[in-house]
């Protein structure tokens, strides 16, 4: 699985993004995109996209966690929202790895777009076969209710360590998310819940 | 070792007792934006920023040293080590409640090092990265001139500064105090 997570401003300003992949059976935390290194703004593209579906689910209940909201078939991209009361958004996209044609049960979980058109997956196939056996794992459920839970996990901790970034003196409301404190304890984030 | 436990128990009663409590983010966003606006107004110029800092603490110390005898109505300390516990153990106790430890010491006992475990003023603190700010910017020098300001109402002139803090990176936040005089009291000038 892999992971682009993505801050945006009320105005809808990205303040802070960061692409890694699953840490969970046997991954090594790092991104691997069904998109060519070159198209990585097809993260970008298409987590802007679900904005306008994040504007209307955030009417629908009380709740800053909005659950997996939206999907993009053609790349399987996965997006779960959070929103902060302050009206910054917190987008986490995520897609499941691309599994070799001779996939096994798993390929259910990661269903939409395991059509072997799409660039970016020769180099993961390898890797694949034996750690990401599970089935129930969360990284093949980008929809169930474990990886819902985690996700959850995953925003709430990001969202207390932006609490404290914003609070920083030296941080002005809208301004880009530079500190590599920050940045590090969401790496730890992912690493311990995605 | 007992003037320090015997200090550490009048900063834990006061502080019990007498003291007045405020919400510690109130005092840190307080504080931070204080320091933040000066970095602005000086256009970055840390070094200024610190000799204002300084300033402003000297102006609240001066004040703040009644208050603390007031308080705590201790007595004349009977040399600077004891002075030193009163400082770390009863002062930061009662206004800050954080207790710093004392050490370092040079032999002939006129320096010391007050090492901060916590410093509720830096609390959220990420200090700017422009390069310069880790170098140059003491975010806590406030406290400086607090120590300077309240040592100088009771005869003691003292330099202070920090050596290291843990906003730049460094292991640990101290600050070295030095004893560089007791100020006698002056007679007037003799008319003639």
């Amino acid at each position: 699985m892999s992971y682009y997570f993505t801050i945006l401003s009320p105005t809808d300003v990205p303040l802070f993004n960061i692409a890694f992949g699953t840490s969970k059976s046997g991954g090594d935390g790092i991104a691997r995109f069904r998109f060519p290194d070159t198209a990585q703004y097809m993260n970008q593209f298409i987590i802007h996209s679900s904005l306008d579906i994040v504007e209307e689910a955030q009417w629908m209940n009380g709740n800053m966690y909005l659950k997996h909201i939206d999907t993009y078939p053609p790349a399987s991209a996965y997006i779960s929202a959070f929103l902060t009361p302050s009206g910054a958004r917190f987008l986490l996209l995520h897609q499941p790895p691309q599994l070799p044609n001779t996939g096994s049960a798993t390929g259910a979980g990661g269903g939409g777009g395991s059509s072997g058109s799409i660039l970016g997956g020769s180099f993961s196939a390898s890797a694949l076969g034996s750690s990401r056996a599970s089935a129930s794992s969360i990284a093949a459920n980008p929809t169930s209710p474990q990886t819902e839970e985690a996700v959850r996990q995953f925003m709430t901790e990001v969202y207390e360590n932006y609490v404290k970034t914003v609070m920083s003196p030296f941080y002005r409301q809208g301004m880009e998310i530079r500190s590599a404190v920050f940045r590090s304890r969401v790496t730890a984030a992912g690493r311990k819940w995605l | 070792m007992s003037s320090t436990t015997k200090a550490s128990r009048i900063g834990e009663e006061l502080w019990k007792t007498r003291v007045d409590k405020v919400n510690a983010e109130l005092v840190t966003l307080t504080y931070g934006t204080i320091v933040a606006q000066l970095c602005q107004d000086y256009d970055g110029n840390y070094p200024e920023v610190n000799k204002q800092l300084e300033k402003m603490g000297y102006n609240i110390g001066m004040r703040l040293i009644e208050d603390f005898l007031a308080k705590s109505n201790v007595g004349r300390c009977a040399n600077f080590r004891e002075t030193a516990d009163m400082i770390a153990k009863v002062g930061f106790r009662i206004f800050l409640n954080i207790a710093p430890t004392v050490t370092n010491w040079t032999s002939d006992n006129n320096q010391f090092s007050l090492v901060f475990d916590e410093n509720p003023l830096a609390d959220f603190v990420e200090l700017p990265d422009d390069g310069r700010a880790q170098d140059e910017l003491w975010f806590s020098n406030i406290l400086c001139g607090v120590l300077r300001g309240a040592l100088e109402m009771v005869q003691m002139q003292v330099e202070a500064h920090f050596v290291s803090d843990v906003l730049r990176g460094d292991d640990t936040t101290e600050m070295r105090v030095s004893l560089i005089r007791y100020i006698e009291d002056e007679m007037p000038p003799e008319e003639e």
